[in-house]
């Protein structure tokens, strides 16, 4: 049986920001967490889509996540939140090996998607990507394309043909990112022409249209206005039953809003990992307290 | 302490703020200006030759009326077909190599060699392309010539062709690759495509670039008086054209010349009319 979440908290004492104690090396044994702390009553019980051990990552000499490990549910709604530069954006372009894109990039630890490596000497960083999709911050559609191509982009250049199995994906993805009513009737149309809100959920739809199980998002909100970031919520809301989301946020009430579980990150550590009610009403960590109560960070 | 709007001081920089502006618009107008009286010189001394004749026939012997430069024409784009076929792939491809793969400290030595490469004098191709064509093949040909420009327009190309790549946002190529797409494909049919008026703007300069050379082709096409039927026989093009009857001392040769330099200039002049046309001030971007 798997508890989640499961964070593994540094045996050190929590840093308050600004102090000034050397970092340690990396690699340090952590307590397991179930001999650490007891799940917290009502913690969900369900399937794990990634397990993540020590990991640490590096852009050139810059540490930018430090040992860490956790566990992710499937078809559940993670956010990650922590503030700027804490390493949780690197650290889910981890989770579908885009960090290694970066020149002078490495890392170190393991990832498990479902039980199995994704840094396997015998696995294609193409396929892992496949089956873990990516909504950046800034929408993003081809400006070369119409929407029905942008749609179907993923299937096309991945060898699907034929028209009808084609249209279905695309309708079935443009249904799904609550696109479909908006665009059916202009889907030749450019992506470009679409408003910000409905780009970010062509982006969403040509990200479920390759069929991954896992949807990563790295503040897929932020540029939006209130009512396009509620579509994207709802729309998010939706995803999980099908999909493990994981979320990065800026923003608090969006994590609290629409995730189950949060981890909070600071300068490139796991600080707590919970519940996301238990993280922003009974925090276990001072640091955590401090940043959702909107005290620094 | 407050400012004194009146001082005389500021005048003195008003002054010095006309002067300036003045000195720079003169600057403008003499970069336009040679353009502008080319273009009057020869139409005035060659439009009058400028006949449906001069497309469509070849040369006359001296001291027959008449007579055109087709033959030097169609050699010329014969030429430049030849030098695209090396040119352009070599050329872009390269690009995508500085731009997509490179690392860094080779892509340097590569700049470096492109910036140097277009810097070597002209005439230093022909004889390239002498050494390596000519001589083997045992005579002048269309190949030679097409060799020597095509070898000129690879490193305009490898440059015209990186900078466009580098301008797509890094955005699409992080979207493409999280939707698991390979990487070759997406430098195809995503980066290229994105950025494909700006790889043909690029080509058309070079060709545009290349289409007056005359140095290069002065001992591999050679130049030819008659139809060339084979590739591997030399070949008219109108910058040799030119210059053979320019320095030829009779009078309708030298209208010729006139004649053939207008076609040339226009020639160049359409290719960069029709580059304005296909960028319309985007270097990318979806077709309106």
């Amino acid at each position: 049986m798997t508890v989640i979440p499961t964070a593994t908290q540094p045996e050190q004492e929590a840093k308050l920001p600004g102090s000034e104690k050397p970092q340690r090396p990396v690699h340090t044994v952590f307590a397991t967490p179930a001999r650490r702390e007891k799940p917290s009553r009502g913690t969900p019980v369900s399937e794990v889509a990634f397990e993540v051990d020590n990991l640490c990552c590096w852009f050139g000499q810059n540490q930018a996540v430090y040992d860490l490990s956790l566990r992710l549910p499937a078809k559940a709604v993670t956010a990650i939140i922590g503030p700027s530069g804490c390493g949780k954006s690197t650290f889910l372009r981890c989770l579908n090996r885009m960090h290694e894109l970066v020149r002078g990039s490495r890392l170190t630890g393991q990832i498990r998607l479902f039980g199995e490596d994704i840094h396997g000497s015998r696995v294609d960083a193409t396929l892992v990507r496949r089956r873990v999709g990516m909504v950046f911050q800034k929408s993003n559609p081809f400006p070369t394309m119409t929407i029905a191509e942008n749609v179907t982009v993923g299937l096309r250049l991945n060898g699907v043909r034929g028209r009808a199995v084609l249209e279905k994906r695309m309708e079935r993805a443009l249904r799904m990112a609550a696109l479909w009513d908006e665009v059916k009737d202009r889907l030749d149309r450019p992506g470009t022409s679409l408003s910000g809100g409905q780009q970010q959920r062509l982006c969403i739809a040509r990200a479920l249209a390759v069929q991954p199980e896992v949807l990563l998002m790295d503040e897929p909100a932020s540029a939006l206005d209130p009512i396009a970031t509620m579509k994207i919520e709802e729309l998010i809301q939706e995803l999980k039953k099908d999909y493990t989301i994981v979320i990065v946020t800026h923003n608090m009430q969006q994590a609290a809003r629409c995730s189950d579980h949060t981890a909070f990150f600071y300068m490139g550590r796991l600080v707590e990992y919970d519940r996301t009610e238990k993280v922003f009403t009974n925090p276990s960590n001072k640091q955590t307290e401090d940043y959702v109560t909107g005290r620094f960070g | 302490m407050t400012l004194d709007i009146q001082s005389p001081y500021h005048a003195w920089r008003k002054l010095k703020n006309i002067a300036m502006s003045v000195l720079s618009l003169v600057c403008a107008v003499a970069v336009v200006a040679p353009l502008a009286l080319i273009l009057f010189y020869l139409l005035k001394e060659g439009a009058g030759s400028v006949d449906w004749r001069f497309f469509t026939q070849l040369p006359k012997p001296v001291g027959e009326a008449g007579g055109g430069m087709a033959n030097a024409i169609v050699g010329t784009l014969t030429l430049l077909a030849l030098a695209s076929l090396i040119g352009v792939p070599v050329g872009v491809l390269g690009g995508v190599y500085l731009s997509e793969y490179g690392a860094e400290r080779v892509n340097w030595w590569i700049r470096f060699g492109a910036d140097v490469l277009n810097g070597v004098p002209s005439i230093v191709w022909g004889i390239v392309a002498y050494a390596l064509v000519v001589v083997p093949m045992k005579g002048f040909s269309a190949y030679a010539g097409g060799v020597a420009l095509g070898f000129m327009m690879i490193p305009l190309i490898i440059r015209t062709t990186e900078e466009v790549l580098l301008l797509v946002p890094n955005g699409y190529r992080e979207a493409a690759l999280a939707l698991g797409i390979s990487r070759w494909k997406i430098i195809v049919h995503i980066v290229m495509k994105t950025a494909l008026r700006g790889i043909v703007t690029g080509v058309l300069l070079a060709g545009a670039r290349i289409a007056g050379e005359t140095a290069p082709l002065l001992f591999t096409a050679f130049g030819n008086r008659f139809w060339t039927h084979h590739l591997k026989d030399p070949i008219a093009a109108l910058p040799l054209q030119i210059f053979s009857y320019a320095i030829s001392p009779y009078d309708d040769w030298h209208r010729q010349a006139w004649a053939g330099a207008l076609v040339l200039i226009l020639i160049i002049f359409l290719i960069n009319v029709g580059v304005r046309a296909l960028t319309r001030g985007r270097l990318f971007g979806a077709p309106r």
